[in-house]
């Protein structure tokens, strides 16, 4: 496969990736909202100092309503990290590499786009903001299922996983990082509501409120969290199973070219620390430490990767 | 203006429907109108969602269009096309003689056949490939032959495009759109398949492969990337090969070859069907700005390393002079009569002709000898006053970049229109494969069509659209 091709897979799944925690994300910030008596301004003001968009933000509105928060984050064509925006970028790079798709995940791909450009079109009313985050978290599912379902399990798949989950791995450090000071058990105070917001926002925008509840009857305790987010194998956004997951697809590249490359040496390390980390030690060394270290080493695999397997010349 | 009758394809000069159509038409009888409307909304949907898009330069907004489909195919018999594939493959055989003549001994120039002129100050003459072979001898691996009609027995060559012809993966796409539209119709019809295009054309190219070459030739797509208005195509037929799609800098020359940067550190190449022109092709040897090419591959190309299909300097065949000189070219080259006849051509290069085209310039079509596109040229009838007038001038500042030709009559085939069949006129492009081994025709090809009643200019760029051509089994 040409280099440009297997950069072009992992950028595609990393964008489709980022749509997808985009649209979670406000449908936690309207879950929220919806639910609470109060202002709902500092809901989304945390949505967006949850996306790391504050700076961007801030150049084009002034205050933070949901109409204002939902249409930067969805269908701003100057913002690079809409969703409308990531979602060019993601059928843009499944064009360039056009040849290592099956018919079907190009087709799901371009009529992603086609549907969102159509849906997107206009300003979205609070009645069909539900609808328009259904399409699009219905869309990214769509391409990974028509991937898992058609496409050889050979290097154009690892390529695609690469993508997606350094992709999850930073999401998920980043949300955890901009929220680590409600978590700290210093600070926080069960049951008080204001940090009950964030706490829902962290699960819900993870998609992990559900299994949370699946598996801690009734407690909620920022240490619990924390854990469950962190380091449960078990929950497919923790940093513990995608960290795992791009260890495996690394691996299989290995086997299929018969070689051991610097990426692979990189996220061993990761792995195996990872695997001997207990949440206490976490909590001793410094939560934001420990995630802003994530995101470091992530970012160096990334673009270890990106060398190793030539992405560009 | 006084007009002869149109020949319609469909229902020739009378009202009931010719030979090929018949069976056709009596299923269409049959259909429900509203039903057929439908059918034809989801066509674009379909086509919409595969991305056979071309791009339109310089449009911010609608950057990527549809060619407009319509339903109704275009219908020729088995005998008829019979004549068109023998006409069509003695025309690519005189063309790849001739390529070869003129980058060598020039033997056509001598014999007194054609002009010298027309070689030595044509841009597309490429000096580099004086005295160089390709492999395999083939110079023009593709090729599109532009057919128009204008009678029953009556098919002219209006362009042979043997530089790189475009569209061959609309034929492919109508197609594929046709059966998942109307199945039943071809149970009915029984229709020659176009779907070992892709196949055929591997094989071909791989036919080719360069003396460098051991084992099962590494074949790729060289494209100048996504924002080019073929890519759809490039990608399609990179796809449908299994062939790499590469761009310039996905390149390099290593070790006196050409070679594409994998996963996997460099793989050879070893037939490279380009779909750049010639001037972009090698900084080192053309224009040395270009990004799109790879520096050295016509060092590469000369060492016996590559195949370059086509060969660069076939584009000479595209100029329009020189078309008007392919009576004298196929006779000169396999002893025979020319089977497809030229239009008549007026050189504007030449004191007689020129008179005559200034004289009858609102009854001609002009056209630049390099252009393409339906760009640069004036249709006579259709011009206004002033139209004809602004051309006269600029026709006469450079009378030897002029050809002129009689408007044809082109023949119409009906589109589905406003639930009715509605004439509209057609020409015809087949495409060609060629390897030492043969010359393959596939049956078929691309039908474009103009939209606007009465206009006679097909290129999508203009406003035309497509039709699926059926050829008939015998």
């Amino acid at each position: 496969m040409l280099g440009r091709t297997a950069g072009s897979l992992f950028w595609m799944f990393r964008y489709l990736e980022r749509c997808e925690n985009t649209a979670r994300l406000i449908e936690a910030g309207f879950q929220i909202a919806l639910t609470r008596t109060t202002d709902e301004t500092d809901v989304w003001h945390s949505i967006i100092a949850t996306a790391g968009v504050v700076e961007k933000y801030t150049q084009v509105h002034s205050e933070y309503s949901q109409e204002n928060v939902v249409d930067f984050l969805i269908r701003d064509t100057e913002n690079s990290s809409s969703v409308i925006s990531m979602m060019r970028m993601a059928r843009d790079n499944a064009r360039a590499a056009r040849t290592a798709l099956t018919r079907e995940v190009w087709e799901s791909t371009n009529q992603s786009w086609l549907l969102f450009k159509n849906e997107l079109k206009r300003p979205i009313k609070t009645r069909d903001l539900p609808i328009r985050l259904e399409t699009i978290r219905r869309q990214t599912a769509l391409v990974r299922g028509v991937l898992y379902g058609t496409m050889l399990r050979n290097d154009i798949y690892d390529f695609a996983h690469l993508g997606c989950y350094l992709e999850r791995v930073e999401s998920t450090a980043r949300i955890l990082d901009v929220k680590y000071y409600v978590l700290l058990p210093s600070v926080s105070h069960v049951g008080s509501s204001i940090d009950n917001v964030h706490w829902e926002t962290i699960l819900r925008s993870m998609s992990a409120h559900q299994s949370y509840r699946w598996l801690n009857q009734g407690d909620i305790d920022p240490l619990s969290i924390s854990k469950f987010l962190i380091l449960d194998k078990r929950l497919p956004r923790s940093i513990s199973y995608c960290v795992e997951k791009v260890y495996d697809h690394l691996c299989y590249l290995s086997k299929a070219y018969k070689n051991e490359l610097p990426a692979l040496k990189a996220i061993q390390n990761l792995h195996r620390d990872i695997e001997k980390t207990m949440i206490e030690d976490i909590f001793a060394d410094g939560l934001h430490e420990f995630l802003q270290d994530i995101v470091a080493k992530n970012a160096e695999i990334s673009a270890q990767i990106e060398q190793d397997y030539s992405f560009y010349s | 203006m006084d007009r002869q009758p149109i020949f319609d394809e469909l229902f020739g000069f009378g009202q009931t429907p010719r030979g090929p159509y018949e069976q056709y038409m009596s299923w269409f009888d049959g259909e429900n109108k509203n039903k057929l409307e439908k059918k034809s909304k989801e066509a674009e949907a379909f086509f919409r969602a595969t991305g056979i898009t071309f791009n339109v330069y310089g449009k911010k907004e609608a950057q990527e269009r549809l060619i407009p489909f319509d339903f109704i195919p275009r219908i020729i018999a088995a005998k008829e096309w019979e004549v068109l594939s023998r006409g069509i493959e003695q025309r690519v055989r005189a063309l790849n003689a001739f390529l070869h003549d003129i980058y060598h001994r020039q033997e056509i120039i001598r014999a007194g056949r054609i002009p010298e002129s027309l070689l030595d100050k044509n841009d597309a003459f490429c000096p580099q490939m004086i005295g160089f072979t390709p492999p395999g001898g083939i110079y023009t691996h593709i090729v599109g032959t532009d057919l128009v009609r204008t009678n029953e027995n009556q098919f002219y060559v209006l362009e042979d495009n043997a530089r790189t012809p475009s569209g061959v993966s609309y034929m492919l796409e109508n197609r594929e759109t046709m059966h998942k539209m109307f199945p039943e119709i071809f149970r009915q019809n029984k229709v020659a398949s176009v779907r070992n295009y892709p196949k055929n054309l591997y094989k071909s190219l791989a036919d080719c492969a360069p003396p460098a070459c051991n084992g099962k030739p590494v074949v790729a797509i060289l494209t100048p990337g996504i924002h080019n208005s073929a890519y759809f195509e490039h990608a399609f037929l990179a796809e449908q090969m299994g062939a790499e799609l590469v761009e310039g800098h996905d390149l390099k020359i290593v070790d006196g070859r050409v070679t594409m940067r994998t996963t996997q550190g460099f793989t050879i190449i070893d037939v490279l069907y380009r779909r750049i022109d010639d001037e972009y092709l090698d900084p080192l040897t053309f224009n040395k700005n270009s990004m799109l090419g790879v520096p050295g591959i016509m060092d590469v190309y000369r060492t016996g390393g590559i195949t370059i299909a086509n060969a660069p300097g076939t584009g000479i065949c595209d100029d329009k002079a020189i078309y008007s000189y392919m009576p004298e070219i196929i006779e000169f080259y396999t002893g025979e009569k020319m089977l497809l006849e030229n239009v008549p051509t007026w050189r504007c290069s030449e004191d007689d002709s020129l008179k005559y085209v200034l004289d009858h310039l609102d009854k001609l079509v002009v056209k630049e000898v390099h252009g393409s596109g339906g760009y640069g040229m004036l249709v006579g009838p259709t011009a206004n006053k002033k139209e004809v007038e602004t051309f006269r001038k600029i026709l006469q500042k450079n009378p030897s970049n002029y050809i002129a030709q009689p408007t044809l009559d082109l023949s119409t085939v009906p589109i589905f229109k406003n639930k009715k069949l509605d004439p509209r006129h057609v020409d015809l492009r087949p495409y060609v494969l060629v390897s030492p081994k043969n010359v393959d025709i596939t049956p078929g090809g691309l039908t474009r069509v103009a939209l606007k009643k009465g206009s006679l200019v097909v290129n999508s760029s203009q406003g035309g659209g497509t039709k699926d051509t059926w050829v008939l089994a015998k």
